[in-house]
Formats: structure tokens, sequence, C-alpha cells
């Protein structure tokens, strides 16, 4: 562990490219390791190389099918209230209704391309589950998605815009019934199909290549925003905002800022209700891995988890079904060590108040995950700088029924009255 | 159990499989339903003939487990099976057959006080136990592992699946030690009505190499053991098939642990009832070269 220094480099060339730093790898069951060989070569040749024009495709389609570009909008009042410049990202405007189609039909239309003849998918709250299935129904490949039973309950209208798109909807019993049994089950059906089919992971985590594969079909956030910001505010941002939870969002949103030093990354996680872990219990009433937690492997990668100290995975929490998760994207933990990358924490009171208040103000209403990060720019405004980007990574069509059942439990000042029903 | 460590090119694993060839590897999940079960249990596997026994330490994601054995973990850790806990029975048990140890990369990581494989590995040792499987480990990831088993004498068991050839199969028999785990079918562990085509088609490509061989995932009766043998295995590993007649008794029970004996004893028997046969086709080939079966 300490001969680093001395290794010759020829020994660590070929890992740097399968880890971040020291996180990353390959974690995964025997069988599968060919299939990920196999998803390398492809992300070379089709995403890095565009051999036959893949990335081309990819483009065309992100714009006909998914109305990309996504326009850098200036928040009139955010910009006020705040006393400086607040730029939003609006990937609420992705078909949709979030970032997830990025990663989803780039890696559908790549399954394409490999010659696979089956597609399957976790799915959380069921944004990825929806998005996998529009693209999948976009391009004729058959669908199966994943969904933790509780997920299941407490988001029908997904399962049945999954299901009106022509995917199976597979709900997972175990455990908690969440987005990390989902995940485990579908690397179970992707261990026993493995040779026609492709797994579209979420979010970037999971065995390399898929960290990669999925941030740079997401850079498209930065990439544009990056050019935007440049041509309607004549210059590079002091802050880029993005939620985190897997963190596909996230890294999207800074991939193409990394770089720029000036510019300040800020990964809000939902801090839950508070950020301790039960040890006893296996809880953590919060999802804010990049701020608590400890290096450990799940689900193919090394990263940060919320974790037991023998190394059990703890069941996270968040009022945001799609930040709750007790693992992280391993590009993210590294950056979060090297500290290009600030982790920050915004609690689901926080969180529920910057959705009324951006639905109020702005007339348009956030996803609950994007509210955090929205809640971060309430917080510490003062801190980010006179010009700022936040990644709005989706609409909160979705969360309404959530936001007024835990809106009634608080006091929220944001809050509007909406006693207009006959109770 | 003798913890005897030697500096030998030869296992106590790959010993017990030679010497009782073909080998009945047994496995159960430790802590299911209870660490004292377990004792009874392992104890039951042994006097039924189980030349090797895997221990499967909980571990909350089971990725490469089906139902029965994701299940067995549920209630293992429901009972509270801890690393600690796992070792203090390893440490009490006796058994003639060398023990190994079946658990998740991130639990042999977290075992000491930060991240690190080498305190479960001496811990590992000083219980007395002979090898370790990790089902989500791969040769590429394997170099930290392998070099603190080799340190104390422990073996590290790969995996070879279905989809394993080329180099990274030359790769993992050159690191492999004790026997190659073969897995008989693509998928998850789980007891199945029949032997995987894949299980033969796997075992030819495995002949040319002097490791043992043994062929887990899916084998629940005598009958599998036979054939499986008979295709030219070193040894059967089975697991699921076992954790259910676990599961069908409860807790504290006597006879799950007269049923465990008694489905060792029939595995054992249809082993070497394959090595029978297959001794039988070899003399035949000598003596007089039979036409290709069709």
């Amino acid at each position: 562990m300490s001969e680093t220094e001395s290794n010759p480099p020829a020994e660590e060339e070929p890992n740097r490219e399968r880890t971040f730093g020291d996180y990353g790898g390959q974690y995964v069951p025997e069988a599968l390791m060919p299939a990920l060989q196999e998803l390398e070569d492809a992300y070379q040749r089709y995403v890095l190389d565009n051999e036959d024009g893949f990335m081309d495709e990819f483009r065309e389609r992100m714009r006909d099918f998914g109305g990309r570009p996504t326009p850098l909008q200036r928040a009139d009042r955010l910009s006020e209230r705040y006393d400086r410049e607040i730029y939003l990202k609006r990937e609420d405007l992705v078909h949709g209704g979030a970032h997830k189609l990025n990663n989803a039909l780039g890696q559908v239309l790549l399954a394409k391309y490999m010659g696979k003849e089956r597609i399957i998918a976790e799915t959380g709250a069921g944004q990825h589950g929806t998005a996998t299935a529009m693209a999948a129904a976009h391009l004729d490949m058959p669908c199966e998605i994943y969904m933790g039973r509780t997920d299941v309950n407490r988001q029908r209208p997904n399962v049945y815009r999954m299901r009106m798109n022509g995917a199976e909807v597979n709900p997972v019993d175990a455990g908690s019934g969440t987005l990390k049994e989902a995940i485990n089950e579908t690397m179970r059906d992707w261990a026993t199909t493995v040779e026609r089919t492709h797994y579209v992971i979420g979010s970037i985590v999971g065995p390399h290549p898929f960290p990669r594969l999925v941030r740079d079909f997401q850079s498209v956030i930065s990439a544009e925003a990056r050019d935007q910001i440049q041509e309607q505010a004549g210059r590079l941002p002091d802050s880029v905002v993005a939620c985190a939870g897997g963190g596909s969002n996230t890294m999207g949103a800074f991939h193409e800022f990394v770089p720029d030093s000036s510019v300040d990354l800020y990964a809000v996680e939902a801090g839950g209700s508070s950020l301790e872990i039960d040890q006893d219990e296996g809880l953590a009433p919060n999802s804010a891995t990049l701020s608590t937690g400890t290096d450990g492997v799940l689900h193919g990668a090394m990263t940060k988890l919320l974790q037991t100290t023998d190394g059990q995975i703890v069941e996270s929490h968040s009022v945001s079904a799609g930040l709750d998760y007790a693992g992280v994207g391993p590009e993210l933990s590294h950056l979060v060590d090297t500290g290009r990358v600030t982790p920050a924490s915004v609690d689901d009171d926080a969180a529920l108040n910057a959705f009324h208040r951006l639905s109020n103000l702005e007339g348009i209403i956030p996803a609950l995950e994007s509210s955090h990060a929205l809640g971060f720019l309430e917080e510490a405004h003062e801190e980010l700088g006179d010009l700022v980007v936040v990644n709005v990574s989706g609409r909160g069509d979705k969360d309404l029924e959530t936001v007024l059942e835990e809106t009634e439990k608080r006091d929220l000042d944001a809050a509007p009255d909406v006693e207009v029903f006959d109770r | 159990m003798s913890g005897e460590q030697t500096a030998t090119i030869d296992s106590d694993i790959e010993a017990a499989i030679r010497e009782n060839h073909p080998a009945l590897i047994t496995y159960i999940t430790a802590g299911d339903p209870s660490l004292e079960d377990t004792k009874e249990y392992v104890e039951a596997l042994d006097r039924g003939g189980s030349d090797l026994i895997e221990l499967g330490l909980p571990f909350s994601e089971p990725i490469a487990e089906g139902p029965t054995i994701q299940a067995a973990i549920n209630r293992a850790l429901d009972a509270g099976t801890t690393p600690a806990r796992f070792f203090d029975l390893v440490d009490e048990l006796e058994t003639d057959a060398p023990l190994l140890v079946m658990t998740y990369y991130n639990m042999i990581l977290q075992y000491g006080s930060e991240p690190d494989v080498r305190p479960f590995v001496e811990r590992a040792a000083d219980a007395g136990l002979s090898g370790i499987i990790v089902p989500d480990l791969p040769a590429e990831e394997a170099d930290p592992l392998r070099d603190a088993c080799d340190d104390h004498g422990l073996d590290l068991v790969f995996i070879v699946a279905p989809t394993t050839a080329g180099e990274r199969l030359d790769r993992i028999m050159s690191q492999v030690s004790g026997f190659a785990y073969v897995q008989a079918r693509l998928g998850t562990t789980g007891a199945r009505a029949d032997v995987s085509n894949a299980t033969h088609d796997s075992l030819t490509r495995l002949s040319a190499y002097d490791v043992p061989k043994a062929v887990g995932f899916g084998v629940s009766e005598g009958d599998h053991a036979a054939e499986i043998i008979e295709a030219g295995a070193d040894g059967v590993i089975v697991g699921s098939a076992l954790v259910d007649l676990i599961a069908e008794h409860g807790t504290g029970d006597a006879p799950a642990a007269a049923a465990l004996e008694s489905k060792a004893r029939e595995l054992k028997r249809g082993a070497r009832c394959g090595g029978e046969q297959r001794n039988g086709h070899e003399q035949g080939r000598e003596e007089a070269p039979e036409p290709e079966q069709p």
C-alpha cells in the first residue's frame, strides 16, 4: 500500500484507466468480466472514436427526440433574492422531464450498435426506468426494468409510463424494496443473460467502464452550459451547483468545468433528517455519502459508502427517492478527496422549501432531487460568488403527491396554502 | 481442526481434493438460522463425508446469489451474525474437512479499523481457515488479497464462468490455488433439476490445466454429482440444496443436522459412482478405442 512511489509506471498504467485515483475498478462476478471488456471496447470505438458515426447519431437523436440543447436561463427573481447572477440549466426540459434520457438513449443506442438484443435496467424513483423505456421504444428494443416493491407502490404513475412504452416492470421484493435491491436484481439478471443483453445502468456507478460511459453521455449538460454562460454572461461562472445521489447529473454538470480551476463545484447531497448512522439498526436517515461515507465496495466499484463498521450496507433515506442511495459514483469520491468538488448536504425541510420557492418565484416546479441544489443556494449563496449556475436536473410533477404529504407534516415558510380541497 | 500451516506447494485444500477424489464440497451460510446451529450443521456435513466445507459470511448485498442463499443470508443477518462472531465459531470448530470462507469483498476490506484486506486474512488464518472464495473479486482486482493469502498460507479460490476464455482463463488458472471453482451455468446460485451443458463445455476447456476442478451452481442431487464427476470434474460443490434443508427445518432442530448428514452421504455416493464410471471409460478406451458417441 505504501509502495506506490516505487512501483514502475508500466504496472500502474492499465489500472489507472479502470480507476479514478483509489476509486472505481471492477468488483463483479467473473461471469460479467467478458461483458465489461466487450463494453469497454464498444465505448472506445463508438463513443470515443465515433466509429460508424455513433456520436453523430446520438446527438441527432438527442436533438430530435430528446429536445436538446436545453436552455440556460437567467432566473430573474432568484438573482434579485440572492443579489447575484443565478442561471438555471434547464434539464427539466429534456424529453421525459429529466437529464436521465441523455444516458439512457446513449446506452440503448450503444447496445444496438453492439448487436445486443435486449435491454435491462434498474430504477429507484422510476426516472431512469421511464427514460430507458422511452429510449428502448424509440429504438425498438425489448426492455425489462427492475424496481423495488416499495418504489413500485409509491411511484405508480412511473410504472404505468414504463408499461405504456412497452417495457416489462419486474418488482423486487428483497430488502427494503428500493434502488439498492433493484440494482442487485438487475446484476443477477445480467449475470444470467449477459451474452445477448445490455445492462443500462442509471448513474455514474457500477464497474468500469460504466462510470466513464455514463459521465460522457451526461457531460452534454456542462458542454452546453459552459458555452451558454460565456455567450450570455460573457465569462465562466464562479460556481456550479448540482444535487448528488449516484451522481450522474452532478458529473454531467461538472465534467467540462473540471479543468477550469476558477469554477467552484458543489455536490449537494440529501441530508435527510439527520447525518448520523444508526449502527445497530443499519439505518442512515440520509443519503449524504460524499459528506459522511467511508471507503468500500458496492455494486462493482470502490467508492464512498454508507455502511456499518462491519461492512454491511445501510438503508439510506431521503424525501427525494432519486437521491436515496447508499453509494455514489467513484469519480465524485475521487474529486471530493482531491478537493476539486466540495460536498454539501441539505436536509428534507430545506429541500421542500426550495421546491416551493422555485415554483412560486420562477414558475418552474423542480424535481425534489434538484430542490436540494436550490436549497443549498438559499443556505450558502454568499459563498458562491457573483455568477452561479444551478443544474435543474428534472421537473417536479412526479413529486407532487410526496410534496403535498410531506408539506402537511411540516411548517414550511415557502409553502403555499393548499387547503382548497374538501376533506 | 488442524491449524498447521506449512510452506509446501500443495495446500490443505488441494490435498483434501486429491486424497479423497472425487471430492464433495459443501456450503452453508454461517448464522443460518443461528451460529449455534451452524456448529451442529458443519459437524453433520463433516460426518456425512464432506471433503471441504465452505462457510458463507453474510453480506447485505449478495449479487451472485439466487433466492435460496439470499434468504439464508437474511436469516443470518437477522440473527446478528457478524465477522467477529463468525470467527469465534470457526475457532471452536473441529472437523476433518478443511474449511473455507466465502464472502463478498467489502466484508474482507472492512474487517480492520480501516479498509485493508490483511486483518481479515490474518484472523482467518488464526481461526484455522484454509482458503477464501470471493464471488465479486475477479482476478483483475485480486492482487492485494492474493498477496495477503500467500503470506498467511491461505488458498484463494477463483471462479471460472461459462464466459471465461482465452487470456483471461490462462490468467485465472495461473493465479488460482486450492481448486478452480467451475461455475456450471450463467446466473446465480440455486438448486436446479439438471446438469447444464455449459458444465461439459467448461470441463473440456479446463482439461489442459493441472489444477483440481470443482463444479458448483445448481448441483442438488447424487445423480448430478455422478454426471459431473464422470464428465471430468475433481469435485462437486453443493450449497443451495443444503440451505433448502436448513430452511425446511427450524432453529434448534436436530432433524436438520440428520438431513444434512444424509444429503452429504447421497452426494458423496453419487460422486464416487461418477468416478467409477469415468475410470471404467478410461480403461475401456485404453483397451479398445470406442467410436465417437453421437
